[in-house]
């Protein structure tokens, strides 16, 4: 058979476009959330209208995302299944426990409660409204953790034996599984990217408005009541985006560091991987950039910070770093095979490691810029502070602005830059799934074992053609809207609902007689 | 009792939940061609169940998530082995959770046009796909000594797994047909009774030559006991449609869904799925199932929590819980000027 289209070459494939794919997202379904939770909230407490609008329309672009969340996600639960029966086989004592949690503890308090938030504008109090949409974004973040912790069991399993009758693992201790270092560590890594994820999402959609608002200025043409209404939300918007894209890039990287610790501990050969350090190297250097030859087994062009690596796994800048083929050759000895059956692709390592790296940080070092430069009063002249309405001035120092030239750029930026940690993102799953290859469950499975042996190549060739295009259309049509609905910002003419409804009624039925044909303030 | 079989119950009790709340809005989304005469009708339907199907879906999830963490053989061999229904039932389930969400985000005709026969035909499809499935899966497959399937798709079609899917598409719509006439006011509430009378008298039919087959074939005590319980609720349905008492009604075809699953399951039990090839290759609640400690664990997870669940969604159902008519539907909404 050709190689190319082995059985599990093509359900690898399907795992990965479907996976990268749901995973876009996933990350800005846990920030919305919580930033419009964030944002009703304030228009609860504060009663301030430009809240409220800001909530209704960070909400629109939530629902919009989450419905492709939830719909690719059922796709995740059943391919375990469909494509990988010998791995659910293998490992449903233990991986299974968390994607029933997940289930059981987090998508119903999601489902249940999403549908409340969207039709119950006004059938709920103000504050019961609200906590629906916490109850949402709890959800989000407890179901995160549920299916990291069983991802980390694949990456680093714990709190197993293997059954001498069957051969299959067995969990001997979920709190072992839930609490190790990697589920706690990846976790935090996850959901800080998926903050600066949102964060600069929001950062993006504010920048376009405030900057084509800012165009119309400098054309002359000065905003009208409604448009004004506009720029204040997407001000707050702004500043808020910026805020959290700065905490969660800080946070990224903090445990991201982390993160690359446990794993030069727990898989020094994704590491290594991460690196293209071929050779064994004390102290090890910090590779900027690579050309290599995977047959030959070295780098033919490289580019080095030295003595990094060494202190990115160990914290000194000498200790030794093992390389490619000393693990190869170790994993080799331990496990049967030859060396080169244990080195994952060092390209897509190599550069997907540097891809997630610089996309992240490129957009938490754009917030921090931003989060400067459209400061509100903070060391700033009075003749160069605006008003809530107005487009905010980028300023460098307390009187100095931004040239024109840069100041076009910088806006810019600040709308590309919401599409640089969905790169990241996805280069990031796409290092770490790879970096585990040839293991399924590292030092259990081998990928090639996990694949179900009753589907045919024609079978998973179709799944993977219809999901392939299936995937591509929804793609197109997402994000036509989230371009129709995001451009059009926020409708400041609609007024909030200025009293609460009573959840019960007098009696059932007599209700209030001049409301009863009142048409619905949401409707499919 | 052993722990495997107490999760027996409980995966059935899963299934069983998901085919009573999405079986209705499987049959909503049927009837949207079948009862409402224009766009503003079908919208009355699809947003009876609104606020719910998203909630209703979960327990999909919940009980293949569950079927997994408890029975990783039967969720091995079932999802691999099912995998061209399985496949169909997924694409489904994406265009029709995306065709609610996105349908009303455009004013074009064209655009509504297509998610309104996205939700139809993704309502019809794994309405019908399901009966397949359950039907042959109690029926049995040829499963290796491997525990394997180890046949092909054209085996899952055979008459009595199509009379299955013919049963759960035509008792989902009239089930769904219940639903509208609890859900809606004016003129489309009382089509929608006349049109359950005729669902409910067809899943009859379909039910007595399907049970009844299932009963002789694999059937025992107890699955006649739900045997009895199916068509009696059936039948007290049908007589509530006929006096207009619109809840016992939805209670009595909720009834009859929930039976004719537990025949489904109570024919199965202790298999969870036989062998067509040889009876010793069965996978049993015994031989499928996870570790004493897993199964310990996750009835320490699901028995407060599957409670509590109940008891937010039926919250929600009370919430949302007036009637809706063309009154209500508010104009088309005013695509946001780009």
């Amino acid at each position: 058979m050709n190689l190319a289209l082995a059985p599990e070459t093509l359900a690898r494939w399907q795992f990965g476009i479907t996976t990268v794919y749901h995973f876009l997202f996933v990350p800005l379904t846990i920030s919305l959330a919580a930033i419009t939770a964030g944002l009703e909230t304030a228009w609860v407490r504060t009663g301030k209208e430009k809240y409220f609008h800001a909530t209704k329309f960070w909400g629109k672009l939530f629902l919009i995302n989450i419905a492709m969340g939830v719909v690719t996600g059922i796709v995740q639960e059943f391919q375990f299944g469909m494509n990988w029966s010998d791995y659910s086989r293998f490992v449903g004592d233990v991986f299974g426990a968390p994607l029933a949690m997940e289930a059981l503890l987090a998508f119903f308090f999601e489902s249940t409660f999403i549908g409340l938030w969207i039709f119950g504008w006004d059938k709920l109090p103000k504050k019961i409204h609200c906590a629906c949409i916490w109850i949402v974004a709890v959800g989000t973040i407890l179901s995160s953790y549920f299916i990291l912790a069983a991802n980390s069991w694949m990456q680093h399993p714990v709190g197993y034996v293997i059954d001498k009758a069957t051969g299959k693992a067995q969990l001997t201790d979920i709190w072992a599984v839930m609490t190790q270092n990697t589920t706690l560590v990846v976790v935090f890594h996850t959901l800080t990217a998926a903050f600066l994820t949102g964060g600069a999402f929001v950062v993006g959609i504010a920048s376009l408005h405030l900057w084509r608002a800012k165009r119309k200025q400098l054309r002359g043409e000065e905003p009208g009541e409604k448009q004004r209404h506009q720029i204040g939300a997407m001000r707050t918007s702004l500043r808020v985006g910026l805020v959290v894209a700065v905490i969660a890039g800080l946070g990224t990287a903090i445990s991201g560091d982390s993160l690359g610790k446990v794993m030069f501990e727990q898989q020094p050969m994704k590491m290594a991987a991460a690196e293209a350090l071929w050779e064994t190297k004390a102290p090890a250097p910090f590779s900027v950039f690579a050309v290599g030859d995977v047959s030959k087994g070295h780098n033919s062009v490289e580019i080095e910070i030295p003595g990094l690596l060494s202190f990115l796994s160990h914290n000194n800048f000498s200790d030794a770093v093992p390389g490619i083929n000393d693990i190869a050759a170790q994993e080799a000895a331990r496990y049967g095979g030859k060396p080169e059956d244990y080195i994952p692709s060092i390209f897509m390592t190599f550069w997907g490691f540097r891809l997630m790296i610089g996309f992240g940080m490129t957009s938490f070092v754009a917030a921090l810029i931003g989060l400067w430069t459209t400061r509100k009063k903070f060391w700033l002249a009075p003749q160069f502070r605006t008003g809530e309405n107005e487009v905010p001035r980028l300023m460098l120092t307390r009187t100095r602005e931004m040239s024109p030239f840069f100041t076009t750029w910088s806006w810019r930026i600040g709308i590309l830059t919401m599409g640089f940690p969905l790169i990241a993102n996805s280069f990031g799953w796409i290092f770490t799934e790879m970096g585990r290859q040839p293991w399924a469950v590292y030092g259990l499975m081998k990928t090639g074992n996990a694949v179900s042996p009753g589907v045919s190549q024609a079978e998973v060739l179709t799944s993977m053609g219809i999901f392939t295009l299936l995937y591509g259309i929804l793609a197109v049509v997402e994000v036509k809207l989230l371009v129709k609905y995001a451009t059009a910002g926020p409708d400041t003419d609609e007024k909030p609902p200025t009293k609460d409804p009573r959840l019960r009624l007098p009696s059932p039925g007599a209700g209030e007689p001049e409301d009863a044909d009142k048409p619905m303030t949401f409707a499919y | 009792m052993h722990l495997h079989d107490l999760w027996f119950l409980l995966i059935a009790v899963l299934w069983t939940g998901y085919f009573f709340l999405e079986g209705f809005d499987f049959g909503i989304g049927v009837l949207t061609k079948l009862l409402a005469r224009d766009r503003t009708e079908r919208r009355v339907l699809i947003n009876t169940i609104g606020p719910v199907w998203d909630g209703n879906e979960v327990w999909l999830i919940t009980a293949a998530g569950a079927t997994f963490a408890a029975f990783p053989d039967w969720y091995a061999t079932l999802f691999s082995g099912f995998y061209l229904p399985f496949l169909l039932i997924l694409v489904c389930l994406i265009l029709r959770g995306v065709a609610f969400e996105y349908r009303h985000k455009r004013a074009g005709e064209r655009w509504q046009l297509n998610w309104e026969h996205a939700i139809f035909w993704c309502s019809l499809v794994p309405a019908f796909a399901w009966g397949v499935v359950f039907a042959n899966i109690v029926r049995g497959v040829p499963i290796g000594r491997d525990k394997n399937f180890a046949g092909d798709v054209l085996d899952l079609l055979n008459p009595y797994a199509l009379l299955g899917g013919a049963l759960t598409l035509v008792l989902f719509t009239f089930h769904g047909a219940v639903f509208a006439t609890l859900k809606t006011v004016g003129d489309i509430r009382h089509r929608a009774r006349s049109r359950a009378t005729v669902l409910g008298m067809t899943s009859g039919v379909l039910g007595v030559t399907f049970l009844g087959w299932t009963q002789i074939e694999s059937g025992n005590g107890r699955s006649l006991v739900a045997l009895i319980v199916a068509g009696a609720a059936l039948i007290a349905a049908l007589a509530m449609n006929h006096f207009g008492r619109e809840g016992w009604t939805f209670a009595f075809s909720g009834v009859t869904v929930a039976a004719v699953f537990a025949l489904v399951f109570l024919a199965l039990f202790p298999d969870v799925m036989p062998s067509s090839l040889d009876p010793a290759w069965n996978l049993t609640a015994a031989n499928a199932a996870s570790s004493p400690y897993t199964l310990k664990i996750m009835t320490w997870v699901a028995v407060p929590m599957t409670p509590l669940i109940i008891g937010y969604q039926a919250w929600t159902y009370w919430v949302f819980r007036k009637r809706i008519g063309t009154q209500h539907i508010p104009a088309p909404a005013p695509a946001p000027a780009a």
